[in-house]
């Protein structure tokens, strides 16, 4: 087949280009061209190569023990809200609804938190664990817990824990009941006819069928997690001391607190490829299953 | 094994028991004796997927009882009536092998591993599924994952029946076939009662020694293919079975006599006392009616074309209004746009409001 060759579609793709280029690129690479460098105020540059980079990965820097140990505290912080919110999630789409009006309720119920702005949830935990005025605060105080987490890690901890598994669980669960819904009646009526007991429908039906739901729900809940800010900044400030400083936060304090450009580029660049390689291997993962189906039906 | 009994059952999804016209199955009374093929064939919406629920319990039904070997089961679970059911779709639990996808009815009925791994064995290579017993269920083509539904539901030894819903709708042709002959072998190997649903007729015919037709809600003849073909009980039967179907044209009939567009037809039985009122129709089937060439007696009718099925060929004509299919005899050349038509008595039926009337000898 001949191919009209018309050089004018290079200005078709020239608008997104330029949106990418300023919008991506641009502000990338002067991030890496910070992460090379130190400054002093003034506008004043000093080469640094990789120095940074060594820095951060080196425990034994001021830097690289900050990174590090909001590093492990974040990926502990992710690992939590996943093993709470992947099995809650799963049990509350289990026992929503299958039809009638019950379902809207039960969707509009759901969505609620996962349309209320990050600083306005975190304000409103703010607010309700507070031991003086906060309705959860005052009532676990009343009743003999010494609960307050402004200065007690444990509770801070819990707070920030609590307020992601409200926040988010819906967004699992919601997630799930899509994958439920879309099993076919027949699958149920074969399990009755087979004999199948609840437990047994649940392992070999339901569960398989929503592996991959599943899997998005784990990927996109990581990634937020990882990343999360606004919610544990409202409410502990990264405190007490810097037992909820996870690494965005830590990355503002460095970047707005002390004004370390180099620092906090070294750090964002690191803090990305991470992002980057995590979403590498869930996407991987998720084609690889995907695949496999598609394999399969090349054979039906 | 057993013998199932349907007692008055009928069944209405909008749970309005009164207005007999909402019923998916309208009331009916039937047995279906032990190690029996039947086929349930009708139309999509007539109610037999829902008879076939009901039988299976996977539906409770709004009225009537089922009774097993005489036992009311009606209130029973899925679970305690000893059914298995094959859907139209292939139900595989994706996780597990096609071994343990056999084995699954047996497990959960807790029967001992020795005994489990026999069944699996026997049923597997009745299937031809043995050499794939250690491979994951998922990965298999359509027609094996349906012979795998149909395996779970053979495992069991002592299922009442195992019902059928149209398995072979996603069955490429060749295969269809073959697995149609194999569930027939099955059936004489296992002497099994079998409850197979339809819409496709010669896969009614061919699988089943009783056919049961079903029309709107209703049952409206039980017999062997070839009572259905010979003495349809029901204008439906007649067009729904058999292709091209029964031709069924109003008439006026009066003792031994059919009157059809000025035109006198003679009929084996005398038909007296008909209903008054009754919309009276007769039927024949186009085998039994040859087109000759036009003559005075002969009822006359306007070709409009001929259908060569290879094997015979039938004339498509009109008979004033009506529409009208009739055989060509072999080497006969049509001499024009107008043929006589000559009725083969014995096989004309007459129908009031579309029932079949027996008449008198």
């Amino acid at each position: 087949m001949d191919k009209t060759i018309n050089q004018k579609a290079w200005f078709l793709v020239l608008p997104v280009f330029l949106v990418v280029a300023f919008s991506a690129i641009l502000p990338l690479m002067t991030v890496v061209n910070y992460s090379m460098q130190d400054t002093f105020g003034n506008n004043q540059f000093f080469w640094n190569g990789v120095g940074w980079f060594k820095e951060l990965l080196d425990p034994s820097t001021d830097l690289g023990e900050r990174f590090l140990a909001s590093l492990w505290r974040n990926l502990f912080f992710s690992a939590v809200i996943l093993a709470i919110e992947v099995p809650l999630g799963i049990v509350v789409a289990l026992s929503m609804p299958r039809e009638g009006w019950r379902v809207a309720a039960c969707l509009v119920i759901m969505a609620l938190p996962l349309l209320i702005p990050w600083n306005v949830v975190g304000t409103i935990w703010q607010i309700f664990g507070r031991p003086d005025i906060g309705l959860m605060g005052y009532a676990l105080n009343s009743i003999g817990l010494h609960y307050n987490y402004v200065s007690n890690e444990l509770d801070a901890w819990a707070t920030v824990i609590v307020m992601d598994v409200w926040h988010w669980t819906s967004l699992v669960a919601l997630l799930c009941y899509a994958g439920l819904k879309s099993i076919p009646d027949a699958y149920y009526q074969a399990a009755q006819i087979d004999g199948a007991s609840r437990w047994a429908v649940f392992t070999a039906i339901q569960l398989p069928k929503m592996n991959r739901v599943l899997l998005i729900a784990v990927l996109l809940r990581f990634m937020d997690s990882f990343m999360i800010y606004t919610e544990p900044f409202v409410v502990t400030g990264g405190g007490p001391g810097n037992s909820t400083t996870f690494v965005s936060i830590e990355l503002v304090k460095i970047a707005l607190g002390q004004f370390d450009l180099g620092k906090a580029a070294a750090l964002s660049l690191v803090y990305n490829l991470i992002i980057i390689i995590v979403c590498w291997v869930f996407y991987t993962v998720m084609t690889n299953a995907g695949a496999e189906r598609q394999a399969n039906k090349g054979v039906a | 094994m057993a013998r199932i009994d349907l007692v008055d059952l009928a069944h209405s999804y909008n749970g309005n028991a009164a207005a007999s016209e909402s019923f998916a199955l309208k009331p009916v009374t039937m047995t279906w004796r032990q190690g029996g093929a039947y086929a349930l064939l009708g139309p999509s919406g007539c109610g037999k997927t829902t008879l076939l629920n009901l039988i299976s319990g996977i539906v409770i039904p709004s009225r009537g009882k089922i009774l097993f070997d005489g036992v009311d089961i009606t209130g029973l679970s899925t679970q305690k009536r000893n059914i298995a059911q094959v859907f139209q779709f292939p139900v595989i639990y994706d996780t597990m092998t096609v071994g343990q996808n056999l084995a699954f009815p047996l497990k959960n009925r807790g029967l001992p591993k020795p005994e489990i791994d026999a069944r699996v064995a026997e049923i597997a290579d009745l299937l031809d599924l043995a050499p794939y017993l250690a491979r994951k269920a998922m990965r298999l083509t359509a027609d094996a994952k349906q012979k795998i539904s149909l395996g779970r539901g053979l495992v069991r030894s002592d299922v009442a029946a195992v019902l059928f819903d149209e398995p072979l709708t996603v069955i490429d042709p060749e295969l269809k076939w073959q697995l149609r002959s194999k569930l027939k072998a099955l059936h004489r190997d296992l002497d099994l009662t079998m409850i197979y649903v339809t819409h496709d007729q010669t896969e009614a015919l061919t699988f089943a020694d009783t056919v049961v037709v079903m029309h709107d809600g209703r049952v409206v003849q039980s017999g062997t293919p070839a009572e259905l073909f010979d003495k349809p009980a029901h204008t439906f039967v007649g067009y729904f079975i058999g292709s091209p179907g029964m031709n069924i044209v109003p008439a006026e009939v009066r003792g031994r006599e059919a009157r059809i567009d000025g035109h006198t037809i003679a009929l084996n039985r005398s038909y007296d006392g008909l209903p008054a009122g009754a919309k009276i129709e007769i039927g024949v089937r186009p085998e039994f009616v040859d087109v000759a060439p036009s003559a005075p007696g002969l009822l006359s009718a306007n070709i409009e074309r001929i259908d060569d099925l290879g094997r015979v060929r039938f004339a498509r004509v009109r008979i004033g209004d009506a529409k009208f299919a009739a055989r060509v005899p072999p080497g006969f050349s049509i001499p024009g746009k107008v043929a006589g038509l000559i009725f083969d008595p014995s096989h004309v039926h007459v129908y009031a409001d579309s029932r079949l009337v027996e008449g008198s000898a």
